[in-house]
């Protein structure tokens, strides 16, 4: 039997789970059973999805099940991309399956989620294996409408029936995008198979217009600036293990579905597209990671995180796009190589994150960091883990976040061959932008560590809190585990992902394994190598060799005493820095303006009341789109409101209005 | 035969720079001492303070986190291993290409992660205050850093410094990005290096402190170990300026025994040379208000990239 049967089978068995999580839904076992077949399940898909991608199987496909449109059929196709893809999603479910394994047992309303969690799986998976239009789009409304359920799993809360209104708002826009992208693409003939649209010729204005909804449709589900704003408020809503797949995953479907469109259905590039991507994507970096650093609700900043993953990303594929379109093979490899590796390093630390927020959340029953504090006494194992996930996506070496982030960089010290104007001039304020939020996100993840996780407990909850279960531990360390190994070992990866680049630009990057001391070099040895095996080897054998020395040598005595403090140490918890005292001098620096507005209350010299400084965070989509449309709507709701209150002789009148002029449309156009 | 020679070079070069940091500390306080027409502590008084330091017992607040322990051997190792990979007297050296200057800025933003966090392990308000003060100038100053990386590896063809080095010093030419690159590299060194105007290595004022007030509940071992590391950093970065902007007097390649002594002894030079002009600068200027920083490492950043935004215009710049 072939890959994509197999995998097809494995969706089959998914679905067939999330029929029995209906089934047994109340009784014990039922959370056990279920998220046990997701792992299995998930594994199983994992091991054929990579034996196709390391295989070098090329593509297998299903062509012409006889369920979907009538003259297309189902197509199912499994190849390099797609294959790697599938590892990502596979691997990020897997582990939220273990996870939820031990964090699932302490949900109060399983039945809320536990028929949805499968169908969630088996949609992401079935949108990567579809070769058609129609079965594509049916599965991202799928997958859509399921994480919308699962988002709504705790909808007593009225902030999660928000979230869940704009996240079915947002993913509606995003699907209608894509309808009309694949429209565009399918053309007159109904041509709706990808095999179809590949060759098929297309007017000279199409493919620009295919990639802007592509952008739209993809962008809005994987969080582009300014489509992101249902993204802070839905993945927070969602059980953590949810979350974790909605950030660390789904998004990366998303991406999936962009890359597909793009670098397969639409043909050779032209360069102006890749502007259009590498601006959204710099300004996605910025805004996001500027939005994450003030946040203080630990799920809602890993969220606004992912926006800033997202947009490194979309740079990564802005450059190949660029290279592409001039004819730089190995460039264009070398970029999608890198954001190919940004999308699984992602996948690995902000599953670990999210899966760090849930234990955290489960220990204390807090996410606003401000009332956490001390948990690396509490939780010790948790806040290694969660430490660790913190090193990785702030992008610092020897750690699998910073591969990626070095391997853009080169791509970008490439780019001044390009050949036009505009490239030259918005490459370098890329990679301004980029090295920005690399710093900003470092800034991030030291608040939130800091004070969610040192210092002195900030309340009640945060001193009571008790270490997560061990599966929940295992699937973190796990995820850890990998983290590191893709941080000193990013060759293999990168000769792994050889194969879905090679589809994707048409070239690949040069192979790495087998380069000495197992160093990567992107272009050429005299350019830039690096070799995070060593570089990790060396900190080692220095952080050893220092400790062994300091204690042999010169002292080891250790004494407790009360802190310091600069001799007026203050018992009471509050007088520590707080999140939001952190995040102030980052606040006034990068504008007041467009993050936050701040306003302070001085009473007069003899008055009693208590100053007061008042900050309110406001994020710019909102306040210049969102808010606007929503008013435009609402102004436009109650003007057509009379038309609810006319005689029967007016509604005739209209329907025979809108007849005869819907008539004249016809006789003008015909 | 060649190998062992290598690795011995490469193990010559990270014991060199930790033996010579403490020693430019030592010179830059002495020389701060003259300008200011003081007598000064002697030269080799850094050396004893370390030791003292670290013969003495470690007072642990009550409630410091096995982080708090770890973080000074985890600051040490990445400021080491970048510091070990900036050449310094030699270009080529066995692990030259393990990193290139977007790993060590990169290895010191790790270092800076850890000492970030352990200002705040132990939940006093001074550690929070160094700690976000630090991070505020780090976002700055990481991208200002990167920009001077795309500015001197454009100019170059590499990032790898041992490479750059041995370019410029073959092409040795005035270039205006150079020169951008140069001012800005300083800015960033000020700062990082956390010296005056941006911060004041000597202050003991604790609400004007950024570095000193991140370290304030350090003491014995921990303490000398991280000390040792902020003068690693000073090293480092004079290192690198020197290795990209003043490459001569390395030894390149197979150089004979003879050479390297030379190099050495260039090197140290270098060192008294880059510590003298930074006492100078040092006491003819005053230090700012701390939201002025933002405002001196902004200007660095657009030089950075100013640089790099010529070169992508044309390469002759």
């Amino acid at each position: 039997m072939d890959n994509v049967s197999l995998a097809l089978m494995c969706v089959a068995a998914l679905l067939a789970t999330a029929v029995l999580g209906v089934l047994v839904r109340r009784s014990a076992a039922a959370s056990g059973l279920v998220y046990s077949l997701c792992l299995i399940l998930s594994l199983a898909i994992l091991a054929v999805a990579a034996s196709q991608l390391l295989g070098g199987a090329g593509a297998t496909e299903i062509t012409r099940l006889p369920i979907g449109l009538p003259w297309v059929g189902a197509n199912f196709r499994l190849d390099p991309l797609s294959s790697f893809f599938l590892v990502v999603i596979d691997l990020g479910a897997a582990a939220a399956s273990l996870y939820a394994l031990g964090y699932g047992r302490h949900e109060d309303a399983p039945e809320r989620i536990l028929p949805f969690y499968p169908a969630f799986l088996a949609g992401m998976n079935l949108v990567l294996l579809a070769a058609d239009a129609f079965s594509f789009l049916v599965a991202w409304e799928f997958m859509s409408l399921t994480s919308w359920a699962l988002v709504m799993a705790h909808h007593r809360d009225p902030e999660n029936r928000r979230a869940g209104y704009i996240y079915l708002v947002m993913a509606s826009f995003g699907t209608l995008a894509l309808l009309l992208a694949f429209g565009l693409l399918a053309g007159p003939a109904g041509g709706y198979g990808f095999a179809d649209m590949r060759v098929a010729v297309h007017a000279a204005w199409l493919p620009g217009l295919v990639l802007i909804l592509a952008l739209l449709g993809a962008g809005s589900k994987a969080g582009l600036v300014p489509l992101h704003v249902w993204l802070p408020l839905a993945h927070p809503a969602a059980p953590s293990h949810v979350s974790a797949l909605m950030s660390g995953v789904m998004t990366k479907v998303a991406i999936y579905g962009f890359v597909r469109i793009v670098f397969d259905l639409l043909g050779a590039p032209v360069w102006w597209w890749s502007i259009l991507v590498l601006g959204l994507g710099a300004v996605t970096v910025v805004l996001g990671v500027l939005q994450a650093v003030l946040q203080r609700d630990l799920k809602r900043l890993l969220a606004y995180s992912t926006v800033e993953n997202i947009g490194i990303i979309f740079i990564g594929l802005g450059l190949a796009l660029a290279f592409q379109a001039n004819g730089m093979t190995g460039a264009a490899a070398l970029s999608f190589t890198a954001a190919l590796l940004h999308i699984f390093n992602h996948s690995l630390f902000k599953g670990l994150l999210f899966f760090g927020a849930g234990a955290v959340l489960n220990g204390t029953g807090e996410r606003d960091i401000e009332k956490l504090g001390g948990l690396i006494r509490t939780m010790p194992q948790t806040a290694f883990l969660v430490l660790g996930g913190c090193l990785a996506i702030s992008a610092l070496p020897p750690l699998n976040g910073f591969v990626s982030e070095w391997l853009i960089f080169q791509a970008i010290l490439v780019s001044p061959d390009l050949p036009q104007w505009g490239l030259k001039l918005v490459i370098p304020a890329v990679g301004a932008l980029l090295a920005l939020g690399a710093a900003l996100s470092a800034a991030c993840y030291v608040r939130a560590f800091g004070i969610g996780f040192l210092g002195r407990p900030r309340s009640p909850a945060a001193s009571s809190a008790h270490e997560a279960d061990r599966l929940s531990l295992a699937a973190m360390f796990m995820l850890l585990g990998l983290c590191v190994l893709a941080g000193i070992l990013p060759g293999f990866l990168i000769d792994a992902v050889a194969p879905a680049v090679r589809e994707a630009v048409g070239h690949a990057m040069p192979a790495q394994a087998s380069l000495p001391w197992l160093s990567i070099v992107p272009v050429a040895e005299s350019r830039s190598s690096y070799n995070g095996l060593l570089i990790f080897a060396f900190i080692v054998i220095a952080t050893l060799l220092t400790v062994k020395s300091i204690h042999r040598l010169a002292s080891r005595a250790m004494r407790r005493g009360p802190a310091w403090d600069c001799g007026y140490p203050e018992p009471s918890p509050l007088t520590q820095y707080t999140a939001d005292s952190f995040a102030q001098p980052l606040r006034r620096v990068f504008g007041e303006f467009f993050l936050a507005r701040e306003k302070v209350t001085m009473p007069k010299p003899e008055d009693p009341l208590p100053a007061r400084l008042e900050v309110r965070l406001r994020d710019l989509a909102w306040d210049m789109i969102y808010f606007p449309i929503e008013r435009t709507v609402a102004l436009a709701g109650e003007k057509f409101n009379a038309l609810q209150f006319l005689t029967i002789r007016r509604y005739l009148g209209l329907v025979f209005a809108a007849l005869v002029s819907l008539l004249l449309v016809v006789a003008i156009w015909a | 035969m060649g190998m062992i020679r290598d690795l011995f070079l490469q193990g010559v070069q990270m014991f060199l720079v930790l033996a010579v940091a403490p020693l430019l500390l030592g010179f830059t306080r002495r020389a701060k001492a003259w300008l200011l027409r003081r007598k000064g502590p002697p030269l080799l008084q850094p050396y004893r303070d370390l030791l003292r330091l670290m013969r003495k017992e470690v007072v642990l607040a009550e409630n410091a986190s096995w982080l708090f322990r770890s973080a000074p051997y985890m600051i040490f190792a990445a400021t080491w291993v970048a510091a070990a990979l900036v050449p310094t007297f030699a270009t080529g050296l066995q692990f030259s290409w393990t990193a290139d200057l977007i790993v060590i800025t990169a290895l010191l933003g790790s270092a800076r992660f850890f000492l970030a966090l352990a200002g705040m392990d132990v939940g006093t308000s001074f550690g929070g205050i160094g700690s976000s003060r630090e991070m505020m100038f780090a976002s700055l100053a990481e991208p200002a850093m990167i920009m001077i990386v795309f500015t001197v590896a454009l100019v170059a063809g590499t990032t790898q410094l041992s490479q750059v080095a041995d370019f410029v010093f073959a092409h040795a030419s005035l270039r205006v990005s150079l020169a951008l690159a140069l001012v800005a590299l300083i800015i960033v060194a000020l700062a990082e290096n956390t010296r005056i105007p941006v911060d004041n290595p000597a202050t003991h004022l604790e609400l004007t402190m950024v570095h000193e007030a991140m370290v304030l509940e350090y003491s014995g071992r921990h303490l000398a170990v991280i000390e040792l590391a902020a003068a690693l950093k000073l090293s480092l970065y004079i290192s690198l300026i020197a290795s990209i902007f003043a490459p001569w007097g390395l030894a390149q390649g197979d150089a004979a025994p003879g050479a390297y002594v030379t190099a050495v002894v260039a090197y140290i030079g270098k060192l008294a040379v880059g510590g003298f002009l930074l006492v100078l600068f040092e006491t003819s200027i005053a230090k700012m208000r701390v939201f002025r920083v933002p405002e001196f490492l902004g200007a660095a950043f657009m030089l950075g990239f100013l640089g790099t935004l010529l070169l992508f215009v044309s390469r002759t710049f």
